[in-house]
């Protein structure tokens, strides 16, 4: 009950915030938008909506980081947590509480872009919606991971930088989104296929291809990273709940 | 009947010292004011006393529970508002008491009752549907001692409480403090002397993390052997003065 209580709490702080809004569901569309609009207009194949979608989706996860941290940043800033933490909420509410609000705010996201995808021509059916959700999940997960972890050490103006500015245009270059790491080649390379990013795109657009084979050798990646940064995240915000600095 | 036995409470912060051997009993129903000025140890007491921070030593029992080995029972007993205003922005006026409340264990019905029994004691039934970061800042300190009162604890803690405030917010908000008291033990921090002196039952005077004396506001003036409130306090936080 209690649980409930704080997550309906993160859910409303959230969606009721039209940054939020605007760049977590309208940025992306709007992007999906013109570059479907510019592929119409040119010759080559550099914007199909098979590659683009699939991609541009995980961008739209991207944001989730900058949701959660935002929340728990300025939390602690306004001596809101202060507040909670002299309440009987446990340390798992605490983290159960900022992070289950944010699985059904990723559906919505994914919900609202594919059915645009959909109308600009993208060809799905369910067995490439449900390879789709087992994709985005750990994904989704964690991208709210490292919104946990930046939200825990930063400040709401450092959280903006970080995940608003720095993590989603990592994501955007670096993922493969819209053109192949390899092209550039060396050091890009290297770091894009040391980050899981490349590898959450790869994944997605097996599922979409329905080259389900191919899901899983991205996937471990992805998955791989989400457990490693989803338990660093909450060992930071189990650390500073303990802390004397709060 | 003695709600609060503070006994040798200590915090450290590696060689700075914030509170140091801290010795105090308050009783239930009292409103007891820790008055000092900007880093005194006020603020850090309160943390500990509400089980935030770990003391270095010593111990408080708080209704029977001690603060170092029972802190789920403490937080059950008590509440904060904090110093800074902490409400949740983006919630409504009438959101943000029902969420207290149902953290505190109330259901969705009894949380919706508190909330409005709130609204009324604290002239917030107007704004009950308006976001609380659109308040102004007087009403959202009236709110934040409402989300703090309507888990109905024994003992709240009220952290500079209207620091910040215009005189007019400020006189609202002492009118509402002062309605409770004898109904729940207050413990209030703040660096104004009037404030102090207008709702303390009692009060101490804290400075570089030490109780430096303890009474009325009359028996500290002459236990000073000052003319007013003011020089007292000057006398006593500066070690001038007497023995607590």
């Amino acid at each position: 009950m209690r649980l409930l209580v704080f997550a309906s709490r993160n859910w409303k702080e959230i969606v009721r915030d039209p940054l939020n809004l605007a760049f977590g569901f309208g940025f992306p569309l709007v992007l999906l938008l013109l570059l479907t609009a510019m592929q119409k207009n040119i010759p080559a194949s550099l914007f199909r909506i098979e590659e683009l979608a699939p991609g541009m989706a995980i961008f739209n996860l991207a944001f989730i980081s900058l949701f959660s941290g935002m929340l728990i940043a300025k939390d602690r800033s306004t001596s809101f947590l202060m507040r909670l933490f002299t309440s009987p909420l446990s340390a798992s509410d605490f983290i159960l509480g900022y992070t289950l609000p944010l699985l059904p705010i990723a559906v919505m996201q994914c919900v609202i872009f594919f059915a645009a995808a959909f109308f600009l021509g993208l060809a799905v059916n369910v067995t490439v919606l449900v390879a789709l959700a087992v994709v985005l999940i750990p994904v989704a997960v964690l991208f709210i991971g490292i919104g946990l972890m930046a939200g825990s050490v930063f400040t709401d103006k450092q959280v903006s930088a970080i995940c608003g500015a720095g993590l989603t245009n990592a994501c955007a270059w670096l993922s493969g989104i819209w053109f192949a790491p390899g092209l550039v080649g060396g050091w890009f390379e290297a770091i894009a296929y040391a980050l899981p990013f490349v590898y959450a795109v790869n994944a997605a657009r097996a599922a979409i291809a329905g080259d389900y084979a191919s899901i899983f050798p991205q996937l471990w990646w992805v998955i791989g990273y989400a457990v490693v940064i989803m338990t660093a995240a909450i060992l930071v915000f189990w650390k500073w709940m303990g802390s004397d600095h709060m | 009947m003695t709600e609060i036995r503070i006994a040798g409470l200590t915090k450290r912060y590696g060689e700075k010292t914030a509170v140091n051997n801290l010795n105090l009993t308050i009783q239930k129903g009292e409103l007891f004011a820790l008055l000092g000025v900007n880093g005194a140890g006020k603020t850090t007491t309160i943390k500990m006393l509400s089980c935030l921070i770990a003391p270095t030593s010593g111990d408080a029992v708080l209704l029977g529970d001690s603060i170092v080995s029972a802190c789920s029972a403490v937080k059950e007993k008590i509440n904060v508002s904090p110093q800074e205003t902490a409400v949740a922005p983006n919630l409504t006026v009438m959101e943000n008491l029902e969420m207290i409340a149902g953290i505190y264990g109330s259901d969705r019905k009894a949380a919706g009752i508190k909330a409005a029994g709130m609204l009324s004691a604290f002239c917030l039934d107007e704004v009950a549907c308006s976001k609380a970061k659109t308040l102004s800042g007087g009403m959202q300190r009236r709110l934040s001692i409402a989300m703090a009162l309507i888990s109905e604890p024994e003992i709240l803690f009220l952290d500079e409480p209207t620091l910040g405030l215009d005189v007019l917010a400020r006189r609202e908000l002492w009118n509402a403090i002062g309605k409770l008291k004898g109904k729940v033990t207050i413990i209030l921090t703040t660096h104004y002397l009037e404030e102090a002196q207008a709702l303390s039952d009692r009060l101490g005077i804290m400075a570089k993390g030490e109780l430096k004396a303890v009474g009325t506001v009359p028996e500290l003036v002459s236990r000073a052997g000052a003319q007013t409130f003011e020089d007292a306090f000057v006398a006593l936080a500066t070690d001038q003065g007497v023995n607590v």
